[in-house]
């Protein structure tokens, strides 16, 4: 029949039709198939060098667009490579559909070359994933795959096909909406728990706004801030959810949790409400659980229901997606304020008093070496608010949180659930895809570069000009800090002697891009305008830091927000504060 | 902690009995019995889990589960509003004639009896089941084979009929979910 067509190219007109314009991938035994009409498809294909590449790829390119990524790779090492960045997307709610090959159907179960079973591997760090092993169900399967990853909370999905269903002739038909009987996302929220919202938002005369990542996957940033100055109250922005709620905004006291600010983890201990949207609890937000905002009442929306009570009771759980839900609470809370509308002066002389008290800041070193925090906080300034901060996992991570202020969503990217080291160069370079005008900064670690640096020779091959900022202390910087807090500095394997070996500057030289060196205060800005300028080539600039700058405030794993400390061994004055 | 039997319709997809297992699992919730088998729909099955836990954890049991594509609906069997049953067989150490008088009182029959053997077929309740065995003890019992539970809703409404559930929304007022650690 002449419109039969293989199963591989039904794959790629499936792709094709779900809007796909760029994937992330390699090619390999069993996924060949699909190769073949890859080379005649519109859609561009980026050849990565090595399948966690490729993942992190999608992950940046969807946190950037708001689109599924797509990465493709073999059977067996190919697929097991995608593991990681798929935890991590699924950690962090990005939508991902990975594409993998799978041994022909008839060894499927024969311990056969390169087999694996993907599926069954990847099924608790997937929102759902596939096995197909008849060519009819490729369409069907990657409809389904975007609609799940793209819809309710969003999260990876990997679609495993057998070697065989690829080579097979089919016909195709692309099935316009998913059809799926177990998967009915709740998006308008219920109108009654609404108003017991609102009520509880009336009565609280110390509420706090607990951000998380939700409301940047909802593209909620806007509507947040209209309901926010309606309420009046503190904001915080979680990890994830830096950029959902202008740094700018006198409202705003900062990031929650381990390594966030006196004010904002000290608004959630002292607050009578908060107002939980798109968050999770997460142990590095909430501290010693027990004793986490125990005066507070809880209203808690998310789309996913499995949220609700997971971590912390929630008095008002509302499900749904949080565009309609916080568009919903603006005239509820509106017509329940004209009722009573209460005071946040005392509430708000509290929190600015932390504020002032305890702003976020570093201390130079005294050798006069290099800050970290000074060099990042140097990047944010001399780039602006429209360029995407990209970061690996540890020190400079917080940094990267800290003293890059955010204005806008989908601007700051990290490995937050997951924590994965090496993130940032591959999903930099996703980012840089996603958007090709904007300014990308990949903030890493001289750790986590060396686990993912060589996508750097991708970048340059493929004219994808990202910048990256090795915040370079030779070592291990996070767990170096755990060291000296907790384990009586002694450094067991945390030294990366990365100062001696590799040489950056001429690593990235050898990958096809520009490599700078800067090793003093002076230079920094130099530095950051020259690698700005450049926009024909990756730039890798190796800021050689000082080695024992700490992350503060911090809240010791497993202790309380309330000990919440400024320095070492220093707790806020509380007796200073009216608290 | 305390007994509930969830009823969980299932798309009868491959894989799906992997994806309920992986996921408690994963979650660290222990299942004291599983049955899985087929519907009116053929395709649909349905899976009854027997678990121990808090009620505030069967919340999250539920809404963990209903995350799962191919769940299509789930609902808790209280024990006044449903019938549940398993199915046992037992081999014991004896002869027809002492044992008759024993099984009574439950739908129990000696199905096969041979070399001083006896095989007991009983369908019960999980506790009835329980004291059959006890009282069976004193022969020797040489082989024990037990069913999960499974279980139906009095009345006239089916399961697949009530396609709207209640996921996730705890209904205990423990302010703390889960118990505190250093990580």
């Amino acid at each position: 029949m002449s419109n039969e067509i293989t199963g591989a190219q039904s794959l790629v007109r499936a792709l094709e039709e779900a809007g796909v314009d760029v994937m992330f991938g390699i090619p390999g035994g069993a996924i060949l198939p699909a190769y073949d009409p890859i080379y005649d498809s519109k859609i561009r294909h980026i050849l990565v060098r090595h399948e966690q590449g490729a993942g992190h790829a999608a992950t940046g390119y969807a946190q950037v667009t708001g689109k599924a990524g797509v990465c493709i790779a073999t059977s067996g090492p190919g697929a097991t490579n995608l593991v990681t960045p798929l935890a991590d997307a699924h950690m962090d709610s990005v939508p991902v559909v990975a594409i993998t090959g799978q041994v022909p159907a008839p060894a499927i179960g024969t311990d056969a070359f390169q087999e694996a079973d993907i599926r069954g591997i990847t099924m608790p760090v997937t929102k759902h994933n596939y096995l197909i092993t008849d060519p009819a169900d490729i369409p069907r399967a990657i409809s389904e795959a975007f609609y799940i990853a793209n819809s309710g909370r969003p999260g990876p999905v990997l679609v495993d096909i057998a070697k065989d269903a690829l080579q097979k002739m089919t016909t195709f038909s692309y099935p316009k909406r998913a059809e799926l009987r177990g998967y009915r996302p709740q998006i308008e929220p219920n109108s009654e728990s609404i108003k017991d919202a609102a009520a509880l938002i009336a009565q609280s005369s110390k509420p706090v706004f607990y951000i998380g990542g939700g409301v940047i996957k909802a593209n909620a940033a806007k509507d947040l801030l209209k309901l926010a100055e309606v309420v009046g109250a503190p904001v915080v922005t979680t990890l994830m959810a830096r950029g959902a709620f202008p740094d700018s905004h006198p409202q705003h006291l900062g990031m929650p949790g381990m390594h966030g600010t006196v004010a904002a983890v000290t608004a959630l201990q002292k607050a009578d409400l908060l107002i939980t949207l798109g968050a999770r609890f997460d142990d590095r937000v909430t501290g010693k659980l027990s004793t986490f905002a125990v005066n507070a009442k809880v209203i808690h929306a998310d789309i996913d229901p499995a949220e609700i009570g997971k971590n912390r009771y929630a008095d008002v759980p509302v499900i749904g997606d949080l565009g309609p839900t916080i568009r919903a609470l603006v005239p509820a809370v509106e017509a329940e304020f004209k009722k009573n509308k209460p005071d946040l002066t005392t509430w708000w002389r509290q929190m600015n008093s932390l504020r002032t008290t305890y702003p976020l800041g570093y201390n130079e070193p005294s050798d006069g070496s290099l800050s970290p925090q000074y060099v990042i906080e140097r990047i944010g300034q001399l780039t602006g608010p429209d360029a995407v901060y990209v970061a690996g996992v540890g020190q400079h991570q917080m940094w990267a949180s800290q003293f890059i202020k955010y204005e806008k969503p989908r601007t700051w990217l990290n490995s937050g659930g997951l924590g994965t080291m090496g993130y940032a160069v591959p999903a930099a370079m996703g980012a840089k895809v996603g958007l090709p005008d904007t300014p990308v900064w990949a903030i890493d670690g001289d750790g986590c570069f060396q686990m993912t640096n060589q996508e750097l020779v991708t970048c340059a091959l493929n004219n994808i000009p990202i910048k990256v900022a090795i915040i370079n202390n030779e070592s291990l910087g996070m767990v170096r800090q755990w060291q000296t807090l907790f384990y009586q500095g002694r450094y067991s394997n945390t030294d990366l002697n990365s100062k001696r070996v590799p040489d950056f500057a001429k690593l990235a030289e050898a990958m096809g891009c520009v490599g700078l060196l800067c090793e003093s205060k002076g230079d920094v800005d130099r530095i950051i305008k020259e690698a700005n300028a450049i926009n024909d080539a990756p730039v890798v600039v190796d800021f050689s830091v000082h080695r024992d700058a700490m992350v503060w405030p911090m809240v010791a794993a497993g202790t309380s927000n309330d000990d919440i400390m400024i320095a070492r061994e220093m707790a806020p004055d509380w007796d200073s504060q009216e608290l | 902690m305390a007994q509930h039997t969830l009823a969980v319709l299932v798309e009868n997809s491959p894989g799906v009995l992997a994806r309920v297992a992986s996921l408690f699992s994963r979650r660290g919730y222990n299942i004291d019995s599983l049955a899985v088998g087929p519907t009116e729909d053929p395709k649909v099955s349905r899976m009854t889990i027997v678990l121990n836990l808090e009620g505030h954890a069967l919340d999250q049991v539920s809404a963990q589960l209903f995350k799962l594509v191919n769940v299509i609906g789930i609902q808790e069997m209280k024990e006044s509003g449903s019938r549940q049953r398993e199915l046992l067989f037992v081999k014991v150490a004896a002869k027809r004639s002492e044992i008759e008088s024993l099984i009574g009182g439950i739908p129990a029959e000696i199905v096969d009896e041979r070399d001083g053997s006896c095989i007991i077929q009983a369908v019960a309740s999980n506790k009835d089941l329980a004291e059959l065995v006890k009282k069976l003890e004193k022969f020797g019992i040489r082989e024990l084979v037990q069913s999960g539970a499974i279980a139906i809703e009095f009345g006239a409404k089916t399961l697949a009929e009530q396609t709207a559930i209640e996921t996730g929304l705890a209904t205990s007022d423990t302010h703390q979910q889960t118990q505190d650690y250093q990580n």
